[in-house]
């Protein structure tokens, strides 16, 4: 057995996230990333009351601050937040001083003179978390930092797996589309890996991260390798708004070549799932009978991720010192 | 460790209470079980199985985690969170008499949190409270319909309840505080 598999053997006593902050998974240990999911299955419960909230956070704060758009994400953790009576409020780009030239520091700093418990950061910069950790009291919460994590997206895409397989422990994941750009990539590989998954990564020779082998993952620019015999194929977004240069000749050759097709799906096992952390180009990395098939999990995903950022917000409320709990 | 309630006693005791159920309700329609976790639950699965042998009607019954209701969640200024585990309630408790069953009554903190807790589920028609020891030292004005054993402790003594399910073993013990 690997290092990663002894580390899974030991993973049971872990009952606590003794953090202030989300940044990554890199950062996890396979039992922090258990007891996530464990009490993601709590939490989704929730979703099933007619009463959908539950006292737990009542009195926090938590600010949502999104510096590049999102729908799902954002409504995600606005939702999660909700159902644990947490206080939200909002900041997105348009409506902020950013517009006014201020800086992502002095925005943060600003927001924690009225004293918020936590802040949800989207930014385009990578580390952008890191840094507002370092000078906020306030819990950080990684909610995708340019080209570097999304913590809360692996989190949800393994729970995902989790509820259908029951463990991730010796399946096939195989990750296909513009890797270079994806912090989904980045997060998911982390997580994966420290579950023991055995991870296989595809797309255009251009969009393959330099070095990406040195994460224990098999790359490969041939999609029927990468998707044969998988138990979970992960399609990842052509991401136009971050390439800056050519990296391949066309959306029309991409799909030709890599998009997952009904033909492509049949190579994997019969009971792959094929999931999208979204937004989905039709016709790009996904056929459109492919995303809506009997395999596609994609709307599970999205359900599953309010269940996930209630137990991440849920557990770092506790805060990161280790003092006896009652 | 002086046990105080031994395996036949608690199988006696739990009979005894099915048969107050019975009488109390007049019947078992309407009625379901709801177990506090984590002793609540297999007590609350045990009495249903004696419902059901006086009777021969199946009681409903649910699982209940209150953690996320309790009043002392973020009273610490830092420290970790309680585990949260899952809630089972696979039947509406609208209009039902709810049996909510713990292992034992002290504070009445835990029987406030589940109260707060199944009302999010509904509107029972009516809730009572089983335990299966009343300790005393009540904080909140709440009484249990149905007591396994009024047991007279101090407050730096402490009661374990240990089931088979869980425990391996049935007992319930009174341990003298000082130490931990």
């Amino acid at each position: 057995m690997n290092a990663a598999g002894q580390e899974i053997e030991q993973r049971q006593a872990v009952t606590a996230l003794r953090r202030k902050d989300l940044l990554g998974i890199a950062e996890l240990t396979p039992g922090e990333i258990e007891l996530v999911l464990d009490t993601a299955e709590a939490m989704k419960e929730v979703a099933t009351r007619p009463i959908k909230k539950v006292p737990a956070l009542r009195g926090k704060t938590v600010v949502n601050l999104f510096f590049e758009p999102s729908t799902r994400t954002r409504t995600s953790f606005e939702i999660a937040e909700k159902r644990l009576s947490a206080d939200t409020l909002n900041i997105a780009i348009g409506t902020s001083s950013v517009v006014k030239g201020e800086t992502l520091a002095d925005t943060a700093l600003n927001l924690e003179a009225m004293s918020p418990d936590m802040i949800v950061l989207r930014h385009s910069s990578s580390g952008a978390c890191h840094m507002l950790s370092r000078i906020c009291r306030s819990a950080i919460i990684n909610a995708g930092d340019g080209m570097h994590e999304h913590p809360t997206q692996a989190l949800l895409d393994a729970f995902t797996i989790r509820e259908r397989k029951g463990k991730l422990a010796g399946l096939k994941v195989a990750i296909v589309g513009d890797l270079l750009h994806s912090r989904v990539l980045r997060s998911n590989i982390h997580l994966l890996t420290k579950l023991g998954a055995d991870v296989w990564v595809c797309g255009p020779p251009t969009l393959i991260p330099a070095d990406v082998q040195r994460f224990g993952v098999t790359a490969t620019s041939v999609v029927e390798e990468a998707v044969g015999d998988a138990d979970v194929i992960m399609l990842l977004r052509i991401q136009l708004e971050r390439m800056e240069g050519a990296y391949f000749p066309s959306l029309r050759e991409y799909f030709r070549v890599f998009g997952m097709t009904e033909a492509r799906l049949h190579l994997a096992r019969p009971d792959v799932m094929i999931m999208h952390p979204g937004p989905m180009n039709r016709g790009v990395e996904i056929a459109s009978e492919v995303a809506d098939g009997p395999y596609s999990v994609i709307l599970d995903q999205v359900a599953n991720g309010v269940a996930v950022r209630m137990a991440v917000l849920y557990l770092l409320a506790g805060g990161a010192e280790d003092e006896e709990a009652v | 460790m002086p046990v105080v309630m031994d395996a036949d006693r608690i199988g006696r005791t739990l009979t005894r209470i099915a048969h107050e159920i019975v009488e109390r309700n007049k019947g078992t329609d309407d009625l379901a079980l709801v177990g506090v976790r984590t002793r609540g639950v297999p007590i609350a699965r045990r009495i249903a199985r004696t419902l059901r042998e006086i009777t021969g009607q199946e009681i409903p019954t649910g699982s209940l985690d209150i953690t996320l209701y309790r009043d002392d969640l973020m009273r610490h200024a830092v420290g970790p969170q309680p585990l949260v585990r899952k809630t089972d309630i696979h039947f509406s408790i609208d209009n039902r008499k709810i049996l909510l069953v713990d292992d034992v009554l002290y504070t009445g903190r835990t029987t406030r949190a589940a109260l707060d807790a199944l009302i999010d589920y509904g509107r029972p028609k009516a809730i009572q409270l089983i335990v299966l020891v009343d300790r005393g030292h009540r904080e909140l004005p709440i009484k249990a319909d149905y007591v396994g054993k009024n047991l007279p402790t101090s407050q730096h003594e402490s009661v374990q309840v240990r089931l088979t399910e869980i425990d391996g073993e049935d007992e319930v013990v009174l341990e003298s505080g000082g130490g931990a």
